[in-house]
């Protein structure tokens, strides 16, 4: 017996979220939205068990209604008043609602039900034409990907689950000639080249026979650039300015160079496990890792994002024995949401719906895992319009003795946590290449959705499990799924694993499926055989799926069988040392741009405004409320602060062992528009910005540990490559400045976008993540003006540094006078400041960044709630790339030069803090007063920006009040 | 009332997706009792027994992912599997409090606003808020008095607090709405309304003061017992003074908001 469910509000809820969305379509003909709830329960229950299930389970008694009637069809259909549009998930995509509505039932001790399925029907009333609502329900209210609007009743009736026959697949190539090597490769999905598959081709020669489908699928997930980083692990010739060099491996010649030389005794584990890890205190270490999931979430914003956190999250849950997720940080890089509709790319799904679903991806993974999101950025640009930018990252904490893991020849291997079904394959293979307009058809199973409550289950019974010592290792499924996580497991001892033996969402997968499925929150423990009961306990008290598939051996290869049959054996050397390697050429040429003709406004007032309101300077306190940065407790300094809880933070301040004062310091630093100058400047400069906002919160610099992520474009070109090649040299050079080790990394390239034949790549775009630990937060202070009468500082110099500045930006130029970093002294400056800081001579401190001092002063104001008077003449400014006599207002108001802090000091502190800052470069720009005046006297001592912090606020609280 | 030798004994809910069970333990250890974090389903089997302990504690999170409505899953799962202990439990005069999902499922269960002195259930629900999205945000409450009653409501859990207080509100769902005018005026009567969403002045006001639109501002009830309590903000979120977002603006006290609510339910029982 088939039963629908409809549940609605009373009062008919309309959704005015949905018509929000509407209107920002262009759509005006529509009056509201109404959404309503559908379930399709399956099963041998009859009239009694449904209005019980819908009285005591689906319907809330006060605020909704129900409907409950057989058979699938709709209770309210189309009419002149409305349309009905109703969505559904497709087949094989999971749909966590159906299974607590599975248990909710049982609960009521009602057996029988064989299905449950939801969808959700939206009532659109109105007058929207046929081709407004098509317009609606694609942009809106569903994504094609995973879910489809449902014409007719055949999308709820149960079929019988697939059955899987076992069939071995051998794919012929023993005598394939070129062409036919990269045929198999480009239908497989495989994003292996000819050099690759003749690599492969002679391996099997030597075997004397054919490969099957699922060892050139484990060799195709393997060497993927996603998990070998052959770009960055690769040969190089690399050519700047008429010089060549030949680098042997760029990552170890450049970010982990810098490390292995900075040799830091607090360094517990770097570039080997799924995170870096650090010293925090006597007792626990924690560690840190940023992940990027780009490709997913330009396809499906929501689940692509969602499981970007989701999948990061299982980093530090799978380095050591397994770290306690502590804090989120989020970065996103779109294209700018008023962007017009009638100018999207093929394919391309308009910034706005993006960034949304991303947003609300990250916000529900973190929420519901419980872990708060406490520092991140959002970027614009609409070269990420077609492929945006999504990181994440997560810092946890461990017991300094769980920190290392080893895997014993003998151990089971037990897979955890969710099942495995058709979601995200090829994942890893397809993020190695580039998006085009069909990629949402060629690459939809590649999109995973998530399910936190899954992973967070998973993960309190793997933190039991580990203080327990049931285990001897661990790693998450992540890109490659089984493929990637039982291949880097047991790459010394080698691998015998029984597919048939993992847990399936449904029928008829075949067993390269199972292998390669990225379907999320599964993770792989090494196991001692003595200890395995046990474990298996753990998990069950809690429902969570726990499966013995195989064991780790001696024989160092990779066995797999189905069953009885055995489908692959691989050797584990060919599998992680058998890529050809090949030289990649690099080419790095400074490009030149336009430099701006415009003259010195007289009044500058306009110019703040607009810097103020700009999409990467302006509030982001839309996002940030939507996170919980509060769960855990540990929050010391949160992402809005002053003194209405709204202004801009500059790095967030948590204490992640409560009671203690202890605490953990998160910031990052980015700037792409830096890089279409000079990359190696923008990694300074990036390195230069995190430092920077551990610096203004009076976090302590003695151990602080970075992140590179790289986004690039087509690194196969000479050109990206070589601007890529040329921001690892500054991350060498930055890092060995600043004392400041990288622990960890991630690079994703083949970032572009295919319009038609034109490719769009994304600007490169480097990310540094920085992880302090600082003793006592209580010496920390935050960003807002705190009283009239106190003083207001520059620390650091000001150059006519305007070069990728916003204040070009916002007049249409770049320049070429990009900020550079005075590597021998930024350290020293930042050091003293801090220690500022800490001894109390500092009432307030922000980073001077996007938009200079002109935006750093007026966020520090309407943060404070405080007027302030600043002079321009006072700030100490020099040339470095103009001629003596370029100096004017503007540019010593917008110049974005580094190392530069706006501090507030207290009259009775003054002489304290210039002794405290002595040796390092600072003036007395102006005083805070007890007005709501906000007064920048130009260089000619006349008034340049006159506004009022009201003005203020709101010109950068505006654009993103959504 | 029960007499108590030593600390007494705190069990703290969990459930898949609960995520508040750490930091509520710590406040009730901070708070002088010895706490347990308990998964319901080990009381389901019997291995562990809610008559062991004095105070039943549901904190935040998202049970179940909040599937269907927030708290409703494990709401029914205490209603119709652990129905007969948590009777007893009430009868013997111990202290439950819920916490944002927490109190989601004690008013979905029906513990919350529970039977009226008639005998009668008093429904209410906690839905979407009117801003539509889950919102992170400090929130000031007052302390409800009761138009004809001379003395604060009845919550054991609140006695003594300062007449406002500042503790963080996270959810999605914690609009308060009561079944009708009849629920809500014996609320009021019964003096089961504890907190209501102010502005920095003590003045009844709307959104942001009140995040997510509550009828008559109620931010958290009390059973006709007293003992019973319910509120949607996070007072173990507000134990010291660093998690205050002004602290360095010198407005947090040394002691947050939130530690007297888990001292008066310790002291209470």
């Amino acid at each position: 017996m088939l039963w629908r469910v409809e549940v609605s509000g009373k009062d008919g809820a309309a959704d005015p979220g949905i018509k929000k969305d509407i209107e920002d379509l262009g759509i005006k003909s529509v009056d509201s939205v109404e959404a309503v709830q559908v379930y399709i329960i399956e099963g041998d229950i009859g009239q009694q068990e449904i209005r019980r299930i819908s009285a005591e389970l689906l319907a809330d008694p006060v605020t909704q209604r129900y409907t409950a009637g057989r058979g699938p069809a709709s209770g309210r259909d189309k009419s002149a008043k409305h349309a009905v549009v109703e969505v559904t998930y497709n087949a094989g995509v999971m749909d966590p609602v159906e299974e607590s509505v599975r248990k909710g039932i049982l609960d009521l001790g009602i057996g029988g039900v064989e299905t449950v399925k939801t969808a959700k029907k939206y009532i659109i009333s109105g007058k929207a034409a046929e081709k407004d609502l098509k317009t609606i329900s694609e942009k809106l209210l569903f994504n094609k990907v995973i879910q489809h609007v449902v014409s007719g009743h055949d999308s709820y009736t149960s079929k019988n689950p697939p059955k899987y026959d076992f069939k071995l697949v051998t794919v012929k190539m023993l005598n394939a000639s070129g062409k036919e090597l990269e045929r198999i490769s480009r239908e497989g999905q495989l994003f292996l080249d000819l050099a690759e598959m003749r690599r492969i081709k002679e391996y099997f020669t030597r075997l004397g026979r054919n490969p099957t489908d699922i060892e050139l699928e484990t060799l195709a997930q393997t060497w993927s650039e996603h998990c070998a980083h052959k770009t960055f692990r690769g040969m190089v010739d690399y050519e700047a300015g008429g010089k060549k060099r030949r680098i042997k491996n760029l990552l170890k010649e450049t970010v982990m160079k810098a490390t292995a030389e900075l040799n830091k005794p607090w360094c517990v584990s770097v570039f080997k496990d799924n995170s870096g890890v650090i010293r925090f205190d006597e007792e626990n270490n924690i560690c840190f890792k940023v992940e990027t999931h780009n490709h997913p979430s330009a396809i499906e914003p929501y689940g692509g994002a969602n499981t970007g956190l989701g999948g990061v999250i299982r980093d530090p849950l799978g380095t050591g024995l397994g770290a306690k997720p502590i804090l989120n940080t989020d970065i996103f890089c779109f294209g700018e949401p008023d962007y017009p509709f009638s100018r999207l790319p093929k394919g391309a799904l308009h910034p706005k719906r993006v960034m949304k679903g991303v947003v609300a991806g990250v916000r529900d993974y973190g929420n519901k895992m419980g872990i708060p999101t406490v520092n991140g950025a959002v970027l614009f640009d609409n070269r990420y319009i077609g492929n945006p930018l999504v990181y994440c990252g997560n810092v946890g904490i461990m017991p300094k003795d769980k920190s290392f893991k080893e895997v014993e020849s003998g151990d089971l291997a037990v897979v955890v946590g969710g099942r495995t079904g058709r979601d995200g394959i090829h994942g890893a293979t397809f993020s190695s290449g580039e998006l085009t307009s069909e990629s949402e058809q060629v690459s939809a199973q590649a999109v995973q959705i998530g399910n936190p409550i899954e992973e967070k289950k998973m993960a309190d019974c793997i933190l039991k499990a580990r203080d327990l010592g049931l285990y001897d290792a661990i790693t998450d499924c992540g890109a490659g799924g089984l493929s990637s996580a039982v291949g880097e497991m047991g790459e010394k001892t080698g691998a015998r694993i029984d597919l048939s033996k993992v847990p399936i969402k449904y029928g008829g997968l075949t067993y390269t499926e199972i292998w390669i499925s990225e379907a999320q929150e599964r993770m792989v423990l090494s196991v001692p055989k003595s200890k395995v009961k046990k474990l298996l306990e753990v998990f069950e008290a809690e429902d969570v799926e726990a499966t013995v598939i195989g064991e780790f051996t001696k024989t160092k290869k990779l066995e797999l069988f189905y069953g009885g049959e055995k489908v692959c054996e691989l050797g584990m050397d060919f599998l992680h040392g058998g890529n050809p390697k090949e030289v990649r050429k690099a080419k790095w040429k400074a490009p030149k741009f336009a430099e701006p003709k415009f003259a010195c406004p007289k009044d500058l007032t306009p110019s703040l405004l607009g810097l103020l309101s700009n999409w990467d300077i302006c509030s982001k306190e839309w996002i940030i409320r939507q996170y919980d940065h509060e769960v855990q407790a540990g929050s010391a300094v949160k992402p809005l602060v002053g003194v209405c809880n709204d202004g801009p933070s500059d790095a967030a301040v948590a204490i992640p062992v409560l009671g203690s004062k202890r605490g953990v310091v998160i910031s990052n630093g980015i700037n792409p528009r830096y890089g279409d100058i000079d990359p190696y400047w923008m990694a300074a400069s990036n390195i230069d910005e995190a430092l920077r906002q551990i610096t203004a919160v009076g976090g302590e610099l003695k151990e602080v540990a970075i992140l590179d992520n790289f986004c690039w474009g087509d690194t196969d070109q000479p050109p990206q490559l070589g601007s890529l090649v040329r921001a690892s040299l500054g991350c060498y050079d930055a890092a060995k400045a600043f004392s400041t080790p990288f622990i960890s990394g991630k690079d994703s390239l083949h970032n572009e976008y295919i319009v038609g034949s034109r490719r769009v790549s994304i600007p490169g775009t480097l990310l540094i993540s920085a992880i302090s630990v600082t003793e006592d937060v209580t010496k920390c202070v935050t960003m807002d003006l705190k009283e009239a009468g106190n003083l207001i500082y520059i620390v650091g110099t000001t150059f006519d540094e305007m070069g990728g500045s916003h204040y070009y930006g916002l007049n249409g130029v770049t320049g070429n006078s990009v900020p550079v970093v005075d590597l021998k002294r930024a350290r020293a400056v930042m050091e003293k400041l801090s220690a500022a800081i800490r001894s109390g001579l500092v009432s307030a401190c922000h980073d001077c960044s996007e938009g200079g001092i002109g935006v750093a002063a007026a966020e520090m104001a309407f943060a404070g709630g405080l007027g302030a008077e600043i002079s321009l003449s006072d700030v100490p400014f020099r040339n470095r790339y103009a001629a003596r006599g370029a100096k004017r207002s503007d540019g010593v108001l917008f110049s974005e030069s580094n190392t530069r802090f706006i501090a507030e000091v207290r009259k009775d502190n003054r002489e304290a803090f210039e002794k405290a800052m002595k040796g390092a470069v600072i003036g007395m720009i102006g005083r805070v007063i007890d007005h709501k005046d906000f007064v920048i006297y130009g260089l000619d001592g006349k008034v340049a920006v006159r506004s009022d912090i009201d003005e203020l606020k709101e010109a950068w609280q505006g654009p993103l009040k959504w | 009332m029960v007499a108590v030798k030593g600390r007494p004994k705190v069990l703290v809910l969990r459930a898949a997706g609960t995520n508040c069970d750490v930091e509520t333990a710590f406040a009730f250890e901070h708070a002088g009792a010895s706490a347990e974090q308990v998964h319901i389903n080990r009381l389901v089997s019997g291995e562990k027994k809610l008559r062991d302990y004095h105070i039943l504690a549901v904190p935040g999170g998202f049970t179940y992912g909040d599937d269907v409505a927030s708290g409703k899953v494990l709401a029914n799962e205490l209603k119709y599997k652990l129905a007969a202990d948590l009777e007893k439990f009430i009868g013997a005069g111990k202290l439950i409090i819920g916490i944002c999902n927490g109190f989601q499922v004690l008013v979905k269960a029906g513990l919350l606003p529970g039977k009226g002195e008639g005998g009668e259930q008093l429904e209410a629900t906690l839905t979407t808020n009117d801003t539509a999205r889950y919102e992170d945000r400090w929130v000031y409450l007052r302390m409800a008095k009761s138009p004809n009653m001379e003395s604060q409501n009845r919550c054991v859990w609140t006695r003594g607090l300062d007449e406002l207080i500042y503790i963080p509100a996270a959810h999605g769902e914690g609009k308060f709405v009561p079944k009708d005018a009849a629920v809500l005026g014996k609320l009021w009567a019964n003096g089961q309304v504890v907190f209501r969403y102010v502005d920095p002045h003590g003045k009844l006001a709307g959104f942001p003061w009140n995040p997510n639109g509550s009828v008559d501002n109620i931010a958290g009830i009390c059973d006709i017992t007293g003992r019973i309590f319910g509120l949607m903000p996070h007072p173990e979120r507000h134990l010291f003074s660093t998690q205050h977002p002004r602290w360095t603006r010198g407005e947090a006290q040394r002691e947050g908001d939130g530690v007297r609510i888990f001292r008066n339910g310790v002291k209470s029982v």
